[in-house]
């Protein structure tokens, strides 16, 4: 009997093993981040060098903080919506320009519309490590504690937002648009 | 001919630009440092690389990044540790020994195991059947 159930229940193992394995998506690997403080930075913004845009820009408010650079056709295919988002989402975007060349980024930004807040500009990726970005585009969910609520890697769609994002949001402060924390100090 | 001579010439240029043509550090032990660590730490853009082989632009500036890490003086932990809180254990080619890894360090010590007491237990019993059948006459 054994000499038989033995074989059987090992393939099952093997295959149940298999079964996980083959049908995860090795592209994604998930963020260490999710559930801590966001990462703190200050960088030049993008339209206005002598400007500054970081971590301070956004404290107290729920917050989207979106990766994205012109040599990245996901980014260009995500466009349209963060363009709609930042009309009707009641969630700030703020962009982090990865690893690009600034005048390509104001060209696109002019092209395309702008859907930031403010676009910070990381052109040697400093930031960008700090935030475990690998894969452009890659929006983060930032909570109004600070907390990285949500990281989505890949371009930013109607059904992920309100697969992923929106009931987030909603729980972290009811109806949108979100108001921030009341001020402190 | 003149084509073979330009693509071989096209061969080397790419090989020798393609990482890092300066060593990193002139002080050898800081070098071997570097050098043992990229080659363990892989490139999430393409992952079957490390970023000691990759050329791209994330494997650089991590490269640039643990450069400078070591030139400020961090211990090898101190790197391994900030590629981990940023890019997960999935980062490093070698997982590191904890409660979580437990079973993938674990499996091919128990396998072997269990595997020795098989082979072994098939040759004792291969060994007293043809010991019964030697006695029969």
């Amino acid at each position: 009997m054994w000499r038989f159930l033995l074989p059987i229940g090992i393939l099952v193992i093997i295959v149940g093993f298999f079964a996980r394995g083959l049908t995860l998506n090795p592209g994604y690997v998930p963020s260490p981040l999710i559930g801590k403080p966001a990462p703190q930075y200050e960088l030049p913004r993008l339209k206005d060098l002598s400007a500054s845009v970081g971590s301070e820009s956004y404290a107290g408010q729920v917050a989207l903080v979106n990766v994205w650079a012109t040599w990245c056709i996901e980014c260009r295919h995500e466009h349209p919506f963060l363009i709609e988002l930042s009309r009707s989402g009641g969630v700030p975007i703020y962009g982090l320009n990865w690893n690009d060349d600034r005048d390509t980024a104001l060209a696109w930004l002019d092209t395309l519309g702008d859907p930031y807040v403010a676009s910070a500009f990381d052109p040697t990726g400093e930031v960008a490590i700090d935030w475990g970005v690998y894969a452009a585009p890659e929006t983060f969910l930032i909570g109004r504690d600070g907390t990285v609520l949500y990281k989505h890697i890949s371009p930013m769609t109607p059904e992920v937002w309100a697969r992923e994002f929106l009931p987030r949001i909603e729980a972290e402060c009811g109806e949108l648009p979100c108001s921030p924390l009341p001020d402190e100090r | 001919m003149r084509w073979y001579v330009l693509s071989v010439c096209w061969l080397l240029s790419s090989v020798s630009w393609a990482i890092d043509p300066e060593p990193a550090f002139d002080d050898p032990v800081l070098e071997a440092q570097y050098q043992s660590l990229v080659h363990e730490v892989r490139c999430l853009v393409c992952q079957n690389e490390t970023i000691a082989d990759s050329n791209a632009q994330l494997a650089a500036d991590l490269r640039r990044e643990i450069r400078r890490m070591f030139a400020a003086g961090a211990t090898r932990d101190e790197v391994v540790e900030f590629l981990v809180a940023r890019y997960g254990e999935f980062v490093l080619y070698r997982p590191r020994l904890q409660p979580a890894t437990w079973a993938l360090w674990g499996a091919p010590v128990i396998l072997l195991m269990i595997g020795g007491a098989v082979f072994v237990r098939v040759l004792r019993s291969r060994f007293s059947q043809s010991m019964a059948e030697d006695d029969t006459p």
